[in-house]
């Protein structure tokens, strides 16, 4: 198993490249420790392919370097990182049955049945698989063609790194919190480097100690799930995870206060007054009460969800989402707003003044 | 304005895809058909199109018998979960092609595309083709197309399954906004009661083929009549438990999770308790709380919100708790359980009111 270390980063598809929108990837510097459970989490098009891909050595980056426990494998191919791979789709043989395909990469080793016997029941054991062992793998369900991809990729003991690509799609949605308990407790148990690619917070969220959210191609934080809930550090963070996501309206900085309008917002920041081409403010739906004073808003729309409310309001530079218990009382016209604090940030060109 | 299914059945082989089915949409609804996949949900809006023939029974529109007139003869517009547009022809073109087909002249079709476009961001894009396009971008392309002609009703399936979770919340609060000033009735299908709550209006609960409730979404939701429609319009799952009643103390069946309710209605017998999520958290909410500890199996973090599922005795419980609360993987911990929100069913499985 293996550190790895991404250094200086940078990849563009373009053979030249003058401006910041030809780089697919742009400085990236990443630590990933020895048997860490990591995520690239981003919309498509932010670049986590691009990098997923020069992990594992199926592209050269433009600029920079990853090292394998300090050494430098940029010039590598797949096959000399000895990498394992998991896919959105199973990648299995129909015509062998379980246990021959959960041996198959060992056998591809030359290791001694024996040993192989010993590996193949142990991830069996831990996948549930023990049952189906010598089944044809063409009978079963997709979640079940899936688990013996994890399976394949999980039974090497020699590799760097697991990588998954938005391994749970295929899967039900009713039985991924399963695959995803199963991945979590795999992780605990054999301690590999694993990093999962995904689109989706919840897959990231939930598999990962640690998260790198990625936007046009950046890494944008790099954060525990806390963290990315609790302190977004840049706007995109704020808005992409959490649902509704983070509320972000204009303000204006002044002598190290912040203000919308003539309402003036305490934050737990120390401010510094600084050049930005543009200053906002973000608080998510989570941190706003209506109270007697404060910023005036109109509600516009107040929504249901059964559990609670999400009340759409406007004020003066824009909408302001609020989330609130669905047995309060909302008020019908205007009313006031205030924001907690503790979780009130402000940013600067995007990205969190501190 | 109405729509009117009577005693609509569908039979396809041997095997019933609809059975008996009576349901009127009112003028200006938005209705919501949920249900998993194979509920019935797309044979349904097959047939109030008029793309698909039931085998018995008889649809009115506005009071009129339209069973077996073709969809091309009646004012009908619909939206699949696939990105559907002609790969040749611009943006524009796309949503302008229904007009074109009514002959409506040049500069009025260039006026209602322009306008549709406004509202639904596709105005930057008119000149491009759809391959060139977001996926969200698409769908919104053949939204346009769906709402550019004064269709009578309007049938979306699933039209945001296929987009990812921060475009789907983007549509689903602009969608109701697209039909406010409109003389429709709209139907959409989803599998998730997220997409029912949010849109609001009306909703019928589906289950293998057949309507279980349908009525104000809110309503459905707080009030299912039935077990089959509270489990189809909960996600998560709800947690279901058989319980048993003696005195003013309920049970659950073979464990020790016990707890009272103070007046009751209800005869001493047998049970079952529904039990939504966000009715379990890791802090007290509401006046009647009850402490469980539970084993826990796998915390699922949304961004905002946190799944918990956990063991206790025999069985598997999912909680739901605002913010972001990670449990270690087979450790010991305490969840509250708000007793006043438990909904409780007899042993036909009906809804009965405890209080």
């Amino acid at each position: 198993m293996s550190k790895i270390t991404l250094k200086e980063l940078s990849h563009s598809y373009l053979s030249t490249q003058s401006k910041k929108d030809d780089w697919a990837l742009r400085d990236v510097d990443i630590d990933w420790k020895d048997g860490g459970a990591y995520a690239l989490l981003g919309p498509s098009g932010c670049g986590k392919t691009t990098l997923l891909n020069i992990v594992s050595g199926l592209i050269k980056p433009t600029k920079g370097k990853i090292l394998f426990n300090n050494e430098d494998v940029t010039n590598k191919n797949p096959v000399e990182r000895n990498i394992a791979q998991i896919f959105q789709f199973p990648v299995i043989y129909d015509t062998m049955t379980v246990y021959d395909n959960l041996a198959f990469p060992l056998k591809n080793r030359g290791m001694s049945n024996n040993e192989i016997n010993s590996k193949v029941l142990e991830i069996a054991e831990m996948l549930e698989l023990k049952s189906t062992l010598s089944n044809k793998a063409s009978g079963l369900t997709a979640d079940g063609k899936q688990k013996i991809s994890l399976g394949r990729g999980l039974v090497r003991t020699d590799v760097n790194v697991i990588m998954f690509d938005e391994p749970l799609t295929v899967i039900d949605p009713h039985l991924k919190w399963i695959l995803r308990s199963k991945l979590k407790e795999l992780h605990q148990k054999i301690n590999r480097t694993m990093i999962y690619v995904t689109h989706d917070q919840t897959e990231a969220l939930t598999f990962a100690e640690q998260v790198v959210v990625m936007h046009e191609g950046q890494i944008v934080q790099i954060g525990t799930p806390v963290d990315l809930f609790e302190k977004p550090k840049h706007t995109f963070v704020g808005h992409f995870i959490g649902s509704p996501g983070m509320n972000i309206l204009p303000c204006k900085i002044s002598k190290g206060e912040v203000y919308i309008d003539d309402n003036k917002i305490t934050t737990h920041q120390k401010i510094k007054d600084k050049n930005f081409s543009k200053t906002e403010i973000g608080i998510r739906p989570e941190f706003i009460t209506f109270s007697k004073e404060g910023i005036p808003v109109k509600i516009v729309k107040v929504s249901n969800t059964g559990r609670h409310k999400i009340i759409e309001t406007k004020c003066s530079k824009g909408k302001i989402k609020i989330l609130s218990k669905s047995s309060n009382e909302i008020p019908t016209d205007s009313a006031f707003v205030s924001f907690n604090k503790e979780f009130t940030y402000t940013y600067g060109d995007d990205w969190i003044i501190e | 304005m109405s729509l009117e299914l009577r005693d609509i059945k569908k039979k396809v082989g041997q095997e019933t895809h609809i059975y008996s089915t009576n349901l009127k949409l009112e003028k200006n609804t938005i209705n919501i058909l949920l249900g998993s996949t194979l509920a019935g949900k797309t044979s349904l809006m097959k047939i109030m199109a008029g793309l698909d023939k039931p085998t018995n029974g008889e649809i009115f529109f506005n009071n009129q018998n339209v069973t077996g007139i073709k969809v091309q003869k009646r004012n009908v517009s619909m939206v699949y979960q696939q990105f559907i547009n002609y790969q040749n022809f611009t943006v524009f073109e796309n949503i302008a092609s229904p007009l074109k087909i009514l002959r409506i002249a040049n500069e009025e079709i260039k006026k209602r595309v322009g306008k549709i476009a406004e509202l639904l961001k596709l105005s930057a894009m008119l000149d491009k083709k759809p391959s060139e396009l977001s996926g969200g971008q698409q769908q919104r392309t053949a939204l346009a197309r769906a709402l550019i002609k004064d269709s009578d009703l309007i049938l979306l399936d699933e039209p945001l399954a296929n987009l990812d979770f921060k475009l789907r919340e983007e549509l689903r609060e602009e969608l109701p906004k697209l039909f406010e000033d409109r003389e429709c009735i709209v139907v959409y299908a989803t599998t998730e009661p997220t997409d029912a709550l949010l849109i609001g209006g009306y909703t019928a609960t589906l289950l293998e083929g057949k309507i279980v409730q349908y009525g104000n979404t809110l309503e459905v939701y707080n009030k299912p009549n039935n077990l089959n429609s509270a489990k189809v319009f909960s996600d998560p799952p709800m947690n279901i438990a058989e319980v048993s009643k003696f005195g003013n103390s309920f049970s659950v069946n073979n464990d020790n999770f016990k707890w009272k309710i103070n007046s009751s209605k209800l005869k001493d017998g047998n049970y079952t308790v529904g039990i939504r999520p966000h009715n379990i958290t890791t802090y007290k909410e509401g006046n009647n709380s009850l402490e469980i500890k539970g084993k826990i199996l796998i915390s699922e973090l949304s961004g905002s919100e946190s799944l918990i599922h956990f063991t206790n005795g025999k069985y598997n419980w999912v909680s739901l708790s605002n913010g972001i609360h990670q449990k270690k993987i087979g450790n010991l911990e305490t969840f509250y359980i708000n007793v006043d929100e438990f909904l409780y069913f007899d042993q036909n499985n009906r809804l009965v009111n405890y209080v």
